[in-house]
């Protein structure tokens, strides 16, 4: 997927422009806006935790909170296939409403197309964002060395959660996607003065994924304490059986925070604070070594290396 | 599932580590033989552990990585047949073959689906009784109960449109043939622990006995690893040959009779081709002729038939697996080839030893 939008995407149109950071950044009025957009498609569109409405409110929301953005407005466009039953496009819509209450942003415009069965798995939804920077600066390009990376709780509940639902394999209630919007966790890191240097929600690719960003963005290495990354029994129990690390398994209610050492201590109490934050952890550091390195600290002592997931999750034979 | 926590134990970890470091200046040159030890040793970071003298090589035992080119063209012939639904483990998808793999299949209209269980196979051949379901038969003697048990299945079901391409293999045979050849220093195996929960310890007897080389049944964890290396190192010093199990709590020496008596039933030894290894007599399996009709191979002999021979590459996946060359001595690791432009099955395969390097250990 990566080499995808940097071959055809990048090189077709986006140029010098490109930022790697999940919004852009507009000047206005001598303001500065954050702009996303994003498509969400899962199979189940219901699943423990959440749905395909509350996922693109929040998958939006997060992403304008990466650029240090209070989310402002938001647009939801639906691509349905016919024959999908109107209550459950009912309940989404009641799950969207509910999500962007709760991030306190108004769903402002949309869409609507309907297309033949077989045309779309039931229903896609692309919401783009638009938010108000509130701090200039915070991009994945701009941890530095001596920062503290700070995770804001367990890993892998998401595709975990979704996972199992869809295969319908294990107990699968027992894994519940982590999907939210986190603007109150963002909120509070701006407001404490803290000294913020980059943020993003470690989405599809999971935490390996969202570190190797930061760390090759920002030229810089960095090295995580695998016993502070929290996961959920289940989902290791899941992730073990299926032969797959809870590390590259999205997630849609986390945030990895890049703060100067000096501030992470008051971060992470700022964070702790504040609603699903209550797990954060102080997982890691920026340390001097070969730019865009990714490693981990493993609990027995050894080290090794995170790599860039590569492709779509795929379970192994035995 | 809090099983695996005591055998990650830090400090139990430590110890061992620290008696290891007492055969410090023993050259040992220990294979593991089996795909998920591989990535256990890479993912925990083990060989920083181990004295600088002891080494550990990957061997030929990642089912996916074995599985020989001619096999794998004629599973993907069987996916572009009209009216044919190929079923297969995740680790198959991104294989490549001669001129394709099944993700480029999949992506070109061909009907194949990843399944977690041979029995999901054959419940998608009972819910589309007009699809030719082809399910791809790898893996050792772990996987091969549930296969025989889908087969028998589909037989006493009757559920006629489910067949398996079936590329087995047993390891033992494998073993032998590897170890009796000269183009490599062994000191000692890491024995496969799930294979060996079927087989038993006592099938591996003839290593030990007859050829000299000295054996530990491991686990996936890492006391486990490292337990099963201390004993063999402790043999190589004391200079004895035996089959060690590392593994007590899974593995005996007799075999699981009910997964024996299964495979028995279903399948008949026969000769296999390898990747990297060649053809070697009665290291795999074929269907035993009571489940003819649901052996791809007599379904669709025809079809079979007219698929070429592969073609000839510069991959070098054969030496990876028989131990000859790491991965990084590879022209190709992480230049021409890499987990999502794979040049040979090493680098895509969950248990390929160049995946496992190319993910923990870096390109």
């Amino acid at each position: 997927m990566k080499e995808l939008i940097e071959e055809v995407f990048v090189a077709g149109y986006a140029g010098a422009d490109f930022s790697g950071d999940d919004s852009a950044l507009l000047r206005a009025d001598g303001g500065e806006l954050a702009f996303t957009t994003d498509s969400f498609v899962v199979d189940p569109i219901f699943f423990p935790g959440g749905d395909i409405g509350r996922l693109a409110i929040a998958g939006t929301v997060n992403d304008l909170l990466t650029s240090a953005a209070r989310p402002i407005a938001i647009s939801a466009s639906f691509i349905i296939e016919e024959g999908l039953e109107i209550d459950a496009l009912r309940a989404i819509a009641a799950s969207m409403r509910r999500t962007a209450e709760e991030a306190q942003v108004g769903i402002v415009t949309g869409d609507t197309k309907v297309v033949p069965r077989g045309s779309a798995d039931k229903v896609f939804i692309t919401t783009s964002g638009v938010g108000v920077v509130r701090r200039a600066g915070v991009s994945g390009g701009s941890a530095r060395c001596g920062d503290k990376v700070i995770l804001t709780g367990s890993v892998g509940d998401h595709g975990t959660a979704v996972m199992l639902a869809r295969e319908k394999l294990l107990d699968t209630e027992a894994v519940v996607s982590d999907v939210a919007p986190l603007v109150d966790i963002v909120t509070g890191l701006i407001e404490s003065g803290c000294e913020v240097h980059a943020m993003r929600d470690p989405t599809r690719g999971g935490i390996a994924s969202s570190l190797n960003e930061i760390a090759s963005q920002s030229q810089v290495a960095v090295e995580i304490d695998e016993v502070r990354v929290r996961v959920n029994p289940a989902v290791n129990a899941a992730c073990e059986a299926l032969g797959i690390e809870p590390f590259f398994v999205a997630n849609e209610g986390k945030m990895l925070i890049f703060v100067a050492a000096g501030d992470a201590e008051k971060a992470l109490g700022v964070v702790r604070s504040r609603r699903y934050g209550e797990e954060a952890e102080i997982v890691g550091q920026v340390r001097p070594g070969p730019a865009g390195r990714v490693t981990v600290k493993t609990a027995i002592g050894t080290s090794r290396m995170l790599a860039m997931p590569s492709g779509e999750l795929l379970p192994r034979i035995c | 599932m809090r099983l695996s926590d005591e055998f990650r134990d830090p400090a139990l970890v430590r110890d061992i580590a620290h008696r290891i470091q007492r055969f410090a200046g023993m050259q040992a040159t220990i294979m593991e033989v089996c795909g998920t030890h591989t990535m256990a040793v890479a993912r925990f970071g083990l060989k920083s552990l181990l004295p600088a003298g002891v080494s550990l090589i990957s061997g030929p035992g990642c089912p996916v990585c074995v599985t020989d080119q001619r096999d794998i063209d004629r599973y993907l012939a069987l996916g572009m047949q009209p009216g044919v639904t190929l079923a297969c483990f995740g680790d198959m998808m991104r294989v490549p073959g001669s001129v394709t793999s099944l993700e480029r299949l999949r992506a070109q209209g061909a009907d194949v689906r990843v399944v977690y269980s041979p029995m999901d196979a054959v419940e998608i051949a009972r819910a589309e009784s007009q699809r030719e379901v082809v399910f791809f038969g790898v893996g050792f003697e772990t996987t091969m109960p549930a296969v025989a048990l889908a087969i028998k299945v589909a037989s006493d079901e009757r559920i006629g449109n489910f067949s398996v391409y079936c590329a087995h293999k047993t390891l033992p045979a494998a073993l032998g043939v590897l170890l009796s050849s000269d183009e490599i220093n062994i000191s000692g195996l890491l024995l496969p622990g799930h294979v060996t929960t079927i087989i038993g310890s006592g099938a591996y007897d003839f290593i030990a006995d007859k050829i000299g080389v000295t054996c530990a049944v491991a686990g996936f964890e890492p006391v486990d690893i490292l337990l099963a290396v201390e004993a063999i190192l402790t043999r190589l010093e004391q200079a004895t040959a035996a089959i060690d199990n590392a593994y007590p709590r899974a593995v005996r020496v007799e075999p699981n009779s009910r997964a024996a008596e299964l495979i028995g039933e279903v399948f008949v030894t026969c000769d296999a081709l390898w990747r990297g290894l060649g053809c070697i007599p009665g290291s795999g399996v074929a269907l035993a002729p009571k489940y003819a009709a649901h052996d791809a191979c007599e379904r669709f002999a025809a079809g079979l038939a007219d698929v070429p021979p592969p073609k000839p590459t510069t991959c070098r996946c054969g030496e990876v697996l028989r131990g000859l060359i790491r991965p990084f001595e590879c022209p190709h690791f992480g230049r021409t080839c890499t987990p999502t432009a794979p040049v040979g099955p090493c680098m895509v395969s969950s248990e390929g030893a160049c995946a496992a390097a190319h993910r923990y250990e870096g390109a």
